[in-house]
């Protein structure tokens, strides 16, 4: 167990962090969500990965990477979708909503979509999602992959085709996934504030 | 992240450079919106928006009504000659009894300087300017330094000349306002008829000859020459004023360099610019119109994300 102690001149906040996952653990669980994915999809022929804007494109990039450089998948087509204008919480939130890019250069028409998460908690981004998707045609599947499932924490009926690990976390804890691409190792930590 | 620092677009003056390009950013995720199979967003689906045009206008008009539609917003519009205002109706009155009937937000188009920001003041509701009599039109303002981003990839350091009939334009006082804020360069440029005393109070220069206004600028903006405001003559001909005033292919092409054209329309071609101008690879106008829903759309969230 690891803690970090952040300190501000106002007040004074004890934020405890604790490891769920080391770069070695998120290496064998992107490993194996990528067998997962080759198993039922196959050479990849209709469908398509979309990572969720923003936590969830690093997820998708790498998947991606390992996908066709491991398992010699050929080119698989990513998608980068940003959930901003869908969202259930415009003006019902106290802080203002930023919006990411979109980008998605194919059309979805009858291909199987694949969405791509860091974390599944309320699942409500994913109900923007499946609606924000619309706006490019209408897939023939959609399938939710996730590097993290928050158990017992789910507003709406929405669950994973594929996750990476469950975890049971409560209200104030707060689960964050760091990537290499940003912050120099692959972690995913449980933090309590 | 950041939000406007006003909950009104009453004119470029009243906002400051973050706002500008919180703007554009935000405008640039509606372009790409708008570029979709399917151009619609549900993010405004509990705001209703009203449309009050005092005075006439059709691109304004329709691009603040599409905007408002591709963010799925419920709208009503109406223009002057079918409401009561010709029964001898005060403004606030109008507005109010719109806004009890549930109306979050005014967009108003009217003759007076000041229209909107006397109503911004009197009614409970967010309050957008599309054109106060030839005071401001932040919106064009915005979309036509947008496009000049767009085009030359920046606003800061450009040098722009704004050419016509400024006396009468509400869009050269934004765009001023706008250039200035980003640190372009500003010049006017038109019969002294036309250009409003004291303009350099702005920071503007005043530059009468085309020909040298042309050859300093990398972006001219040709204003519309307003007809239906000169209530005495403020230039002896259409026919002089083309000539002295009006850009056309061949003075394009003895430029020694590519400058940008652009134009808030409507174009009266053959008088600011001829056919050939403004259907030319340089001319950004049509670009102008397209990045008009963008930003009408990045105003209206932003504004929309503020109300109570």
């Amino acid at each position: 167990m690891e803690f970090v102690y952040l300190q501000n001149q106002t007040q004074h906040i004890i934020m405890t962090q604790k490891v769920l996952l080391n770069s070695k653990e998120v290496n064998i669980i992107l490993h194996r969500l990528a067998c997962q994915l080759i198993e039922k999809h196959l050479d990849f022929k209709d469908t398509i990965l979309i990572g969720i804007q923003p936590r969830g494109t690093f997820l998708a990039e790498r998947l991606k990477k390992i996908l066709e450089k491991e398992y010699n998948t050929p080119e698989i087509k990513l998608g980068l979708l940003d959930i901003t204008f869908f969202r259930d919480d415009f003006r019902r939130t106290e802080k203002p909503l930023e919006a990411n890019e979109t980008k998605i250069d194919f059309i979805v028409e009858n291909k199987k979509v694949i969405f791509i998460d860091d974390v599944l908690f309320t699942g409500r981004s994913i109900r923007s999602a499946l609606t924000a998707i619309q706006s490019f045609g209408r897939p023939s599947e959609i399938e939710l992959l996730v590097l993290i499932d928050r158990r017992f924490s789910r507003n709406l009926p929405i669950q994973p085709d594929f996750r990476g690990r469950q975890v049971d976390a409560i209200n104030n804890e707060k689960v964050k996934v760091e990537w290499s691409e940003n912050n120099g190792e692959d972690a995913v930590y449980l933090v309590t504030n | 992240m950041k939000e406007l620092s006003v909950d009104h677009l009453l004119g470029i003056k009243y906002i400051n450079k973050s706002d500008i390009d919180l703007i554009f950013e935000t405008a640039d995720h509606f372009k790409e919106v708008i570029n979709r199979p399917i151009k619609k967003v549900p993010s405004l689906r509990d705001i209703t928006i009203a449309n009050i045009f005092f005075e006439n206008s059709t691109r304004t008009k329709l691009s603040f009504e599409l905007a408002q539609k591709r963010l799925s917003a419920d709208v009503i519009s109406f223009s002057a000659a079918q409401s009561s205002v010709k029964k001898g109706e005060t403004l606030i009155d109008t507005v109010n009894n719109i806004l009890s009937m549930k109306v979050d937000m005014v967009v108003m188009r009217h003759a007076n300087p000041g229209a909107a920001y006397f109503l911004s003041k009197n009614v409970k509701a967010s309050i957008i300017n599309a054109g106060d009599g030839a005071h401001e039109h932040p919106t064009q303002g915005l979309l036509d330094s947008y496009s000049i981003r767009e085009k030359l990839g920046e606003v800061g350091g450009k040098k722009v000349v704004i050419v016509g009939d400024v006396l009468h334009s509400r869009v050269a006082l934004s765009n001023i306002y706008a250039l200035q804020m980003q640190g372009a360069e500003v010049k006017v440029c038109g019969p002294k008829t036309l250009i409003p005393k004291h303009i350099e109070s702005l920071g503007v220069t005043v530059e009468p000859n085309l020909r040298k206004a042309l050859e300093w600028c990398d972006v001219a903006n040709m204003l519309r020459v307003q007809n239906e405001r000169m209530d005495v003559n403020y230039f002896p001909s259409t026919r002089e004023y083309a000539q002295q005033y009006g850009v056309d292919k061949t003075l394009l092409d003895s430029l020694n360099k590519e400058i940008v054209i652009m134009h808030p329309g409507p174009i009266n071609r053959g008088v600011e610019i001829t056919s050939e101008v403004a259907d030319s690879s340089q001319s950004v106008i049509l670009n102008q119109v397209e990045n008009g829903v963008a930003i009408r759309m990045a105003v209206i969230y932003l504004l929309a994300s503020k109300i109570q």
